[in-house]
């Protein structure tokens, strides 16, 4: 790692996607995410990259397409109402079992909604992003430096699993700046993939990327060997932080930006002597399930908090599997919770406990 | 006894799912004869539509892709920025390029994008059972205008070439048939022309090749041939709308 860089979110996690080989970005400007597509525009040409301003959201995720199925690491970010634009074309990437990274720095919705911070897109991107039966990883970071680690992540499982990675974050976390430390290399050597289209040099047989079968038993079974490998990802890579949770009688269960600001009211919490923890989720989906099962055992009540009226909440509820009470408490619309406000959630939830 | 007529190296020996008298077929032997000629098989990259011939991908012997509805030109020009050294073509019909692909088709173009586009057009959404499409002529009776299209409540048939040929970025446009031999011999030569233009890195190429549904139309492969005579090609005329290629000569 070199030393430490002030770094904007969006523009870091445009270099760490560079740093993890991606070489074609395509994008469309929208707020609040405009500074991933402008720092791709000046770095991708110096290193042999590709940048291309697309003519719309669906453009550009069919170009990810053309150029993930041509066996190039290739990316698009937009923000809410863009990645219900690109909808149809995560559900081609997943049919027919394209790798790419897809980024989408959350605003406030339904329809043009807003241009500050929201969680309100969980539920897209975890249960229902496009038509059919399929899955995408989606990675959660809490922190400039963490999108920058998850970046290289991204790139690889998207690559193992053959399927898009989603990096949901938010309108807050692409705008503020840390300091970040990059990977050294800003080429890994990636391995050849056998089944890209980028000519068959007359050597071999033709390769096919597509997601049309005609036959209901042939798709049947081509969507059942899919889960197959959801089954797997769910097994292996599923990943949360625990803070304070060993001792904690309420469990405090957050993501992205949000996480951090419960951070700030757990503390005031156990400076008032209530037993406070976080149990925060950095895969959505896998949802780190065993984990917070696991703590169902210690803890006497959970508080979802999150930036919307209640999405995540129905997974901390499936996986606690109502053992416990499970609150929620949630702003949106673009409004950041406050810590005070989450103190108070927890002092009443405190009170009944008691 | 010498061969004189055999299947193109590039058309994969598979029968294909067209209907009879439709003229897909004929286009795409002439692509694959072109790949053969050219010697691009090995470094093509095709990409299918969404329609009548969604099933390209098992027609052609280069490396295929199958993409979602009109956005062909999208995918097309992914791979061809990844990989400009390969040969990049998109075969679409009219629904698919002069309608839901709309957008990516001028923008592919506008953007002087170095791919071959084969465009066919026939007038109708075949694969769906025949529909009015961006094409449907006025007065055609489909599915969808069973009195007729009336410009009145559908508005008028897009003419693609004429439509490309406005945008700087377009090399190369030109409108073809495939109702007759010598016909097919000129569709053949602009194909070649399209794909020769994207090796020499010239820029934008597209085909426009009026053709035929037989089926859809209800009439016989014949008497469809000559209702393309008689109806397309006055509204659609034959002929080369665009050529920077020839300029610059």
């Amino acid at each position: 790692m070199a030393e430490k860089k002030l770094m904007k979110g969006n523009e870091a996690l445009a270099e760490a996607a560079i740093r993890a080989g991606c070489r074609c970005f395509f994008g469309y400007p929208i707020t609040p995410q405009t500074e991933v597509a402008a720092y791709m525009a000046k770095r991708m040409p110096q290193v042999g990259g590709v940048y291309l301003q697309s003519e719309s959201e669906i453009a550009a995720v069919n170009m990810v397409m053309g150029a993930s199925a041509a066996g190039v690491r290739a990316m698009t970010s937009s923000s809410s109402p863009g990645i219900s634009l690109k909808a149809e074309g995560i559900s081609y990437l997943a049919g027919c079992d394209l790798p790419a990274v897809i980024v989408n720095m959350q605003r406030g919705g339904p329809g043009l909604g807003g241009i500050q911070p929201s969680q309100a897109d969980y539920y897209q991107a975890v249960k229902g992003l496009a038509h059919g039966d399929f899955r995408i990883i989606v990675l959660a970071p809490a922190g400039i430096q963490e999108v920058v680690d998850l970046m290289g992540s991204a790139f690889d499982l998207a690559d193992e699993y053959r399927m898009p990675v989603m990096i949901l974050g938010d309108g807050m976390l692409g705008q503020m700046m840390e300091p970040v430390a990059f990977p050294d290399s800003e080429a890994p050597v990636l391995p050849e993939k056998e089944w890209a289209c980028s000519g068959t040099k007359n050597g071999r047989k033709k390769n096919i990327i597509n997601s049309l079968y005609i036959q209901p038993a042939e798709l049947e079974e081509i969507v059942k060997a899919r889960f197959e490998r959801y089954a797997e990802i769910e097994d292996k890579h599923a990943m949360s932080e625990s803070y304070m949770t060993d001792d904690a009688d309420i469990v405090l269960v957050a993501y992205g930006a949000t996480a951090r600001i419960a951070k700030n009211a757990i503390l005031a919490a156990r400076a008032e002597g209530i037993k406070v923890g976080l149990l925060r989720p950095i895969t959505l989906w896998p949802f780190p399930t065993k984990a917070l099962k696991a703590l169902t055992s210690t803890a006497k009540a959970f508080l979802t908090v999150e930036m919307s009226m209640g999405q995540m909440v129905d997974d901390v509820r499936l996986a606690t599997e109502c053992a416990r009470p499970v609150h929620f408490f949630g702003r949106t619309g673009g409004v950041v919770p406050t810590p005070k406000e989450i103190l108070g959630e927890i002092k009443k939830i405190s009170g009944g406990i008691k | 006894m010498a061969v004189v007529f055999s299947r193109p190296k590039s058309l994969s020996d598979v029968p294909f799912h067209y209907c009879p008298g439709c003229t897909h077929g004929v286009v795409h032997r002439l692509v694959a004869e072109v790949l053969d000629e050219l010697d691009i098989c090995g470094k093509t990259v095709g990409i299918a539509p969404v329609g009548c011939s969604v099933f390209a991908y098992n027609y052609f012997e280069c490396d295929m892709i199958e993409a979602a509805h009109g956005r062909a030109p999208a995918v097309a020009t992914g791979v061809k920025r990844a990989r400009p050294e390969n040969i990049v073509f998109t075969y679409q019909g009219d629904g698919d390029l002069a309608a839901i692909g709309t957008a990516e088709t001028v923008h592919a173009a506008t953007r002087g994008e170095n791919i071959t586009i084969i465009f066919i057009n026939n007038t109708i959404y075949g694969m769906t059972g025949g529909q009015m499409a961006p094409t449907t002529l006025p007065g055609q009776v489909t599915q969808t205008t069973p009195y007729g299209r009336d410009p009145k409540v559908n508005g008028y048939p897009v003419r693609v070439c004429e439509m490309v040929s406005t945008l700087t970025g377009t090399a190369y446009c030109e409108r073809v048939a495939v109702d007759c031999v010598k016909n097919i011999v000129a569709a053949k030569k602009a194909i070649k022309k399209a794909f020769t233009n994207q090796i020499e890195g010239k820029g934008f190429s597209l085909v426009e090749v009026l053709s035929t549904c037989p089926t859809n139309w209800g009439l016989s492969p014949e008497k469809a041939l000559q209702w393309l005579r008689d109806n397309m090609m006055p509204y659609y005329p034959l002929g080369v709308y665009k050529d920077t290629t020839e300029e610059n000569k």
